[in-house]
């Protein structure tokens, strides 16, 4: 390597140069500034909003995320309702996608079903992401609505009409509907990342277990998905994160009531649609009310993503 | 298969082999992988499988537990039989067939679960009632890792070392108790001194198992074994490679006066 020894071979090699090295030292610095860069503007964002939900903050202090009035005329504000949609919406959507998710992935990363099939059903899953969300609220209007009233809300009232949960009749849009097209929308996160989950774990896995005399069941559900679930679980947070800040097709599915009702066929609100159904005819201490709940959001967010991060580190250890 | 078949009086004749391997040609869809085997696998010995790379002796291995049935292509021509009974018959369930015949990789491929899980995972699999802690210990010990591991049973199977990962899946795979054991390359990832502690448990499985083990190393075919097959690969005119068993005989002829040439220039590392 020194350039003693170079003389006696005859070999092609040489030293890194100066621009080598200088290239490869400003590679590093410049990957080091995008990673800060991300970090600098992340805490940027949440600054300015906090800057702007200042007056808010003093106004009400933490009693704005236990309020429930939404009232600008009066100046009283609250965000008790938005919370709860939020979380509510988003737990049904997964309630609904996680096991219709998970189970796609299983059929996409096994050979149950020959491989052309199989690539053609990977690319549809994928196209649902790639539908815009204002497409999936107009679908949500013009057919989950009318089908849900028709059908299941009117069953759900019907029989179940003395449960707390389904005591209102759908009118219109509602909790309900959100959820669904939600579910729907949150989906190809949870199969997409599910299913690379599954199928970049070693063949050896499978083998063995088939080895041991297990069924192809047995395996995936004692074996496979375990071996995975970390993946598993980090795409259903990516989607319960997608989920909460879910804004357009909300609006226009979920409402815009700013009341809890505990029937999820009544009309409710999330804080992203909130912010999306108020923010053009907003000022004043409503401006700033409006940030306030985007910092309670983004903090809410935050606060799930922590929450999952603990959980993924948890099935990670064994 | 689950009423043993050992009750029927027309297989205990056969008890000396427990596997029967008759004119099997091996398919890859048209792709012929293996030819025209003929062979007995005897009971309660170590038989031995070598060859160049790509002369089918893992393809054949997996032939005995049908994992082969796992790749779509497959298809078996000709016979093995399992005590007296046709393995690939119509009603013979491949998962049974698993659970009877136990197999270790080349690769040690622990489930990504302690110690303890993977040892029990087999015994779960079929409802095993008695006591477990009883069952892993005794596998354990069986595959000589009890010493090491006893305190740390709820450790990750992956935290153990490559020797011991591969000793906790021979532990996995006794187990359940099976009547076989295969083996494809087991010590191929191992270090010399794991290898030989390898080699070593194999003397003591003996006693209870019939196992075959295919095997790069033949060192080790002629240390370990008591039988072995020497097999061979042959250029198509399609310039698909073809295996076919060359020789099969005790291992001291094999090594010491094969019958075949290539046999002797194969055993004697001048090919291969």
């Amino acid at each position: 390597m020194s350039s003693t020894g170079a003389k006696e071979n005859s070999g092609i090699f040489q030293p890194p140069t100066a621009l080598d090295k200088r290239l490869d030292s400003g590679f590093v610095w410049l990957t080091r500034l995008f990673a800060l860069g991300i970090a600098v503007l992340l805490l940027w964002i949440a600054f300015q909003v906090a800057k702007d939900a200042l007056p808010a903050i003093q106004a009400f202090g933490l009693g704005f995320i236990f309020q429930s009035a939404w009232n600008p005329v009066t100046n009283q504000f609250g965000v008790l309702p938005q919370i709860y949609g939020t979380l509510v919406t988003a737990f049904i959507a997964l309630l609904i996608a996680v096991p219709v998710g998970v189970g796609t992935a299983v059929i996409l990363s096994e050979n149950f079903l020959p491989l052309k099939v199989r690539t053609i059903l990977v690319f549809l899953v994928e196209l649902l992401a790639a539908i815009p969300s204002v497409v999936y609220g107009i679908w949500g209007i013009f057919v989950v609505i009318p089908l849900l009233r028709s059908t299941l809300g009117a069953w759900l009232y019907s029989w179940f009409g003395w449960f707390p949960l389904f005591s209102t009749p759908l009118a219109g849009p509602g909790i309900l509907p959100a959820s669904l097209v939600l579910a729907i929308m949150v989906l190809p996160i949870i199969t997409a990342i599910s299913r690379d989950a599954l199928t970049s774990l070693p063949p050896d896995l499978r083998q063995a277990s088939l080895g041991l005399g297990a069924t192809r069941w047995e395996t995936i559900l004692q074996v496979l998905i375990p071996a995975a679930i970390s993946g598993i679980v980090g795409g259903v947070m990516l989607a319960l994160g997608r989920a909460m800040g879910e804004t357009m097709a909300i609006t226009m599915l979920i409402g815009n009531a700013n009341t809890i009702n505990t029937s999820l066929l009544a009309p409710g609100n999330t804080i992203a649609s909130l912010l999306a159904s108020q923010f053009a005819e907003a000022s004043g201490l409503q401006v700033s009310a409006l940030m306030y709940a985007a910092l309670v959001l983004f903090i809410l967010t935050l606060i799930v993503n922590i929450f999952a991060d603990l959980i993924v580190q948890r099935v990670k250890r064994i | 298969m689950r009423s043993n078949p050992k009750t029927n009086p027309q297989t205990v004749k056969s008890t000396d082999s427990v596997f029967q391997v008759r004119n099997a040609n091996i398919y890859y869809g048209s792709f012929l992988a293996v030819r025209d085997v003929v062979m007995d696998i005897p009971r309660n010995q170590i038989t031995a499988f070598i060859g160049p790379s790509g002369c089918g002796k893992s393809t054949l291995l997996r032939c005995f537990n049908r994992l082969n049935d796992l790749i779509d292509s497959f298809r078996l021509e000709g016979a093995i039989t399992y005590n007296g009974r046709n393995l690939y018959d119509s009603n013979i369930d491949p998962v049974e067939v698993r659970r009877r015949i136990g197999m270790v990789f080349q690769k040690a491929n622990p489930f990504p679960k302690s110690i303890y899980d993977n040892i029990a995972f087999g015994p779960r699999l079929n409802r095993y009632k008695g006591d477990m802690d009883e069952l892993v210990e005794r596998s354990l010990r069986g595959a000589a890792l009890w010493d090491e591991v006893k305190d740390k049973l709820r450790q990750s199977g992956l935290s153990l070392s490559g020797g011991q990962q591969q000793r906790l899946c021979i532990a996995r795979a006794i187990a359940v108790q099976p009547e076989v054991i295969l083996m494809d390359e087991p010590c191929s990832a191992l270090d010399p001194i794991s290898t030989l502690r390898v080699e070593d448990l194999l003397h003591e499985l003996k006693q209870q198992y019939t196992i075959i083990i295919v095997t790069h190393n033949m060192q080790q075919a002629s240390r370990v074994s008591d039988r072995t097959a020497f097999f061979n690969v042959q250029l198509s005119e399609k310039g698909g490679r073809t295996g076919y068993l060359v020789e099969y005989d005790n291992t001291e002829s094999i090594f010491q006066s094969p019958k075949e040439e290539s046999t002797r220039e194969y055993v004697s590392g001048r090919f291969g």
